[in-house]
């Protein structure tokens, strides 16, 4: 990518034109940049929570093959750099898939595709830590009498131990969240057009490094900020009167 | 599929020069993980320290950088770096001087609050026994309550450094050569990205996973006693 090196040093002072945020395409295309950002942040965010809730409820379970397999899942991709996951979906993958859905990708743009996979599983292997450390903070007598009870394994996690785990841990889920969304900027190495990117070309456009950064970062801010105000409000609307409460001052 | 020969022809470059830096390029992923972790560590305490202070006018601006910097991708701030550094400095800034900077300021937000959750766990008492002591306030937080503080942070500082050293990843989007940067330079030649990556993504992981293990050692032999 282009940077301010090479040119030398260069001597001459800024000049702020900030009129170049709302001439030309720039809007249109902050705009655009932060409609990608927020559908490869939802779309990754429902394949993290579904892969989270799964892998994480399995580490938990009693039966160690499958608790072998979701910790594999959470320790190998959770370590491992979302950049070279990015890398990995985008080049890797594709070749290795048949050919129908080789082209079905290439058609309908591959690289937020790879995007979300590499996003939504490296980000699935991160919320699995959070709910695990949810269920674990559920007393195992819970899920004991569910099962006394005539509950199965799966119908106790179903009904008994995940709404309570789930509530439990909206707090931290909330930071994992919002997490995905500031890492979705790294989808900008394969060229997916979200905020980041799409700030990057304002300033390859008009060579206005700092207005054009000052945009895509309050808009990173704006959408953190009202995400948790949303959050917090989701918490205090499901809680469970008594029973949150509970679960916080056991540990 | 797994061609292995690949990775062992260019073992030399992915390794010494992307992993160690030791090469013909500015690179090496350990070399920047290194200073990045201990520099952002020492700002980190300041900022944490800073974030308890009863003045508010220290307290406000360090509060300020922590939501800043955690509202915001590192992407960005490295982007920041790259553009407003020639700037304000007029003259050009390596791209490891750069990275370094970007993230030492944005990891010591995430590290000034562990800093603070850990100081905040000393019992009280402890800086009121050593105030009667008759040590001064700084003296008191340098020999008493750090190193309490520190013992407790441990696990979450672990966890912070295996963030930051994955992180550091991400000094190859301006070009330092790190070692995916060093596995993308292959591949631009040898075209076998299924092999390069998860190799690289084995290294990152061993590096990772051995840090967290010992985590969890430490965490198990000093617990809270």
């Amino acid at each position: 990518m282009r940077g301010p090196r090479g040119g030398g040093t260069r001597r001459v002072n800024y000049q702020f034109r900030w009129s170049v945020l709302w001439t030309g395409e720039s809007g249109q295309w902050l705009l655009s940049g932060l409609i990608t950002t927020l559908e490869l942040s939802a779309v990754a965010w429902l394949i993290a929570i579904i892969l989270g809730i799964a892998s994480g409820s399995l580490r938990t379970v009693r039966f160690w093959p499958l608790r072998t397999v979701a910790t594999f899942y959470v320790e190998f991709f959770r370590n491992v750099p979302l950049l070279v996951w990015m890398f990995f979906w985008y080049f890797a993958v594709p070749p290795l898939l048949p050919d129908g859905v080789q082209q079905w990708l290439f058609a309908n743009g591959l690289e937020f595709w790879a995007a979300v996979c590499a996003l939504g599983v490296y980000s699935g292997a991160r919320f699995s830590e959070v709910l695990r450390s949810g269920i674990q903070s559920i007393p195992r007598t819970q899920l004991e009498a569910s099962v006394a009870s005539g509950l199965t394994t799966f119908q106790a996690y179903r009904y008994v131990i995940l709404p309570v785990a789930l509530r439990i841990i909206i707090p931290p889920g909330t930071n994992e969240s919002l997490n995905l969304l500031k890492n979705s900027s790294v989808a900008l190495t394969i060229s997916v057009a979200e905020l980041t990117f799409q700030t990057r070309q304002i300033e390859t456009y008009t060579a206005k490094a700092i207005e054009a950064l000052t945009a895509g970062t309050l808009i990173y801010l704006v959408l953190c900020v009202s995400l948790a105000s949303i959050m917090s409000w989701v918490e205090r609307r499901t809680a469970i009167p008594g029973l949150i409460v509970g679960g916080r001052q056991r540990r | 599929m797994l061609d292995l020969d690949v990775i062992w022809r260019n073992l030399p470059f992915l390794m010494l020069q992307g992993f160690l830096g030791i090469g013909n390029f500015v690179g090496g992923t350990l070399r920047l993980a290194i200073p990045s972790i201990i520099l952002g560590f020492l700002l980190g305490i300041f900022i944490g320290i800073a974030r308890l202070a009863p003045q508010w006018w220290i307290r406000m601006p360090a509060t300020v950088y922590v939501e800043f910097f955690r509202g915001v991708p590192l992407v960005m701030v490295i982007f920041w770096m790259w553009f407003v550094m020639p700037i304000v400095l007029k003259t050009s800034i390596p791209e490891f001087g750069v990275a370094l900077t970007a993230f030492v300021v944005f990891e010591a937000a995430y590290l000034g609050e562990i800093v603070r959750a850990g100081i905040q766990s000393v019992p009280r008492g402890q800086v009121e026994a050593a105030r009667a002591l008759g040590l001064g306030a700084a003296q008191s937080m340098r020999w008493v309550v750090l190193p309490q503080a520190l013992k407790n942070m441990i696990p979450s500082l672990v966890t912070q450094f295996i963030v930051l050293f994955k992180d550091t990843s991400l000094a190859s989007i301006i070009g330092f050569m790190d070692l995916t940067k060093a596995a993308q330079v292959v591949n631009n030649r040898e075209i076998r990205p299924f092999p390069l990556y998860l190799f690289i993504a084995v290294v990152y992981w061993i590096c990772t996973y051995s840090m967290s293990r010992y985590a969890r050692y430490l965490e198990k032999r000093i617990g809270p006693a």
